[in-house]
């Protein structure tokens, strides 16, 4: 939050100093974003390839003149639930290709899809991003042991790699389209693999590559029917579960015996 | 057709999975092994996480020990109060397994004891298989027979103390090495999802030197309850067996193994034992050359409870 004040700060310096965004500052209503979902709840099914999840925004009080320049950008993550994550480096060892090397971070996201109007690099700087936790590259990942940036960053840098070539981070610039004046509509990728849990939807308003506002909305992803059924067996009654799966078992061996009368 | 693994948290594609425990399945028919030495691996090809892999080839070892362990109980060929004390030492090797395999997770040196262990035991057993069926089929050619029992003769093991009689085997041996076995077996089980037959039954005959009509049907019921116990294990400690997966394996390994007994009914033994040292062998170059070879990518993610 303090971060966003800062940010905030130093764009109202920069529009002093412009003699040309006066007029924008003499506005009274300043710009506002809203987001919304059509369910607060995505049930992932068997045959869950991923999907494209919609989600429409409005843009309130914009400036005439900024939107017809397309000085307005905006940009929708989904935040996937957060949990440790250790990487782990290989590195060879009597010739053969062995983890040595781990960071642990903290609460990293699981998974994070992004849609953008444009690419990330149009919209603002690296440091803006970055000082947002906004965008692969701009997240911020936290070690939970304090380690120095230069042995961090290789760690750091496999951790967005490793998640954008799993597709479980990913960006799609272009994604944030404006269907009239005011109304957007965002097209997030869901991957495959899309972890279920508390998901959180923030869109971020820039305008002239300036961050303005933001707003959030919540989001479930379960597992429906049978496939949570079984999930929260094997946690929840996970005694009973190994039981069961050994019948199972036993049970299509006497099956395959009984059907096919082998031997 | 894609199909979500509730428990692996990944959708695959279903007929790949069919088919997998199908061809797992003819082979073991064929062989008249478990197939868990080929299932594990393959699932890990197939990028199912190694812990999920490992419990639930453990599983799937059940349903073909189950179904063999059937038939041998009718032929009266299982000696169940060998297979008992071998599953006594199972239960503790299995137990000391599971723990073993939760702080390898924990270290991140899993899935590389995994590779490794099957690397030397896939290429100790299928080199020396190889080996003994060459031989047998050059000896074969030249006329002469096949003799691999020497009855009467004794070897260290059977100088070992605390007796035990085993009727059914015509066996009177210390419980110490058969104990041993059985714990080292349930060892591998947990640590590698494997049921061992392919370790346990040549131990058998060539250590313990149990008639062979009976070491099938006794090292099947001991895989059983061991694997068994496993499951129930891995469920409980890690939460890593995948029900759909096994019983999607489970269902393509029944069906192929009608068409493996049938068409290993054709082979004769050694022709059999020399074409299953070739697969035993290539599944370990596989892992070696995975062991060996530049991985694409040098950085891993690992949650601490072994979740993608």
């Amino acid at each position: 939050m303090s971060a966003r004040s800062i940010v905030s700060a130093a764009a109202l310096v920069l529009a002093l100093a412009a003699p040309g965004s006066m007029q924008t500052l003499a506005q009274a209503n300043p710009e506002m974003i809203q987001i919304g979902l059509s369910t607060d709840k995505i049930a992932i099914t068997a045959g869950f390839e991923g999907t494209d999840l919609t989600i429409f925004g409005a843009l309130d009080n914009a400036d005439p003149l900024v939107q017809r320049q397309g000085r307005y950008d905006v940009i929708v993550v989904l935040e996937g639930p957060s949990k440790d994550v250790v990487v782990r480096k290989k590195s060879r060892f009597l010739g053969i290709w062995i983890n040595r090397a781990s960071e642990t971070f903290e609460e990293a996201p699981l998974s994070y899809s992004l849609a953008s109007t444009r690419a990330m690099q149009d919209i603002t700087d690296a440091k803006t991003f970055a000082s947002l936790s906004l965008g692969t590259q701009g997240l911020n990942l936290k070690p939970k042991f304090g380690q120095k940036r230069a042995t961090l960053e290789p760690f750091t840098q496999a951790l967005r790699e490793v998640k954008t070539s799993q597709g479980l981070y990913n960006e799609r610039p272009g994604g944030v389209e404006f269907i009239s004046k005011n109304l957007f509509r965002a097209t997030l990728a869901l991957p495959a693999d899309v972890p279920i849990g508390h998901h959180r939807a923030r869109a971020f308003l820039f305008r002239n590559g300036m961050f303005l506002k933001e707003s959030r909305t919540e989001l479930e992803i379960i597992k429906s029917g049978f496939e949570q059924q079984i999930f929260r067996a094997a946690h929840e009654r996970s005694f009973f579960y190994g039981l069961f799966s050994v019948t199972l078992a036993m049970l299509i061996g006497w099956l395959g015996r009984v059907i096919f009368k082998r031997d | 057709m894609g199909i979500y693994l509730p428990i692996a948290e990944l959708s695959v594609n279903l007929f790949v999975l069919l088919a997998m425990g199908a061809a797992v399945g003819f082979l073991s028919g064929m062989f008249g092994v478990g197939g868990g030495f080929l299932i594990t691996p393959l699932l890990i090809f197939y990028n199912i996480p190694p812990a999920v892999a490992v419990a639930t080839g453990a599983n799937q070892v059940i349903a073909s020990s189950f179904s063999g362990a059937l038939a041998h109980y009718k032929r009266n060929a299982i000696d169940f109060k060998l297979g008992s004390v071998l599953l006594f030492g199972g239960i503790i090797g299995s137990t000391f397994g599971a723990w073993i395999f939760a702080s390898l997770r924990r270290l991140g040196q899993l899935d590389l004891v995994v590779s490794i262990l099957y690397v030397v035991f896939l290429g100790t057993v299928g080199g020396l298989m190889l080996i003994e069926s060459l031989n047998t089929l050059r000896q074969r050619r030249l006329g002469a027979t096949a003799d691999l029992k020497q009855p009467g003769q004794h070897n260290w093991i059977h100088r070992l103390p605390l007796k035990l009689r085993f009727k059914v085997s015509k066996l009177y041996v210390s419980a110490i090495p058969v104990v041993a076995l059985g714990a080292f077996i349930g060892l591998l089980s947990a640590v590698m999802g494997v049921g061992g037959g392919f370790i346990m039954v040549p131990a058998m005959i060539y250590l313990l030197r149990v008639p062979t009509n009976v070491v099938i049907g006794t090292s099947l019921f001991q895989i059983i309850f061991v694997t068994a116990y496993t499951t129930i294990i891995q469920a409980t400690a890690n939460q890593t067996v995948d029900i759909v997966l096994a019983v999607l394996l489970m269902v393509g390994g029944v069906i192929g193994a009608q068409y493996g007994a049938s068409a290993g009914q054709r082979l004769r033994g050694e022709q059999l034992r020399a074409l299953l040292a070739l697969l035993v062998l290539s599944v370990a170059l596989r892992l070696a050359f995975s062991l060996f070879s530049t991985p694409a990518s040098l950085f891993i993610l690992d949650t601490l409870d072994g979740k993608p």
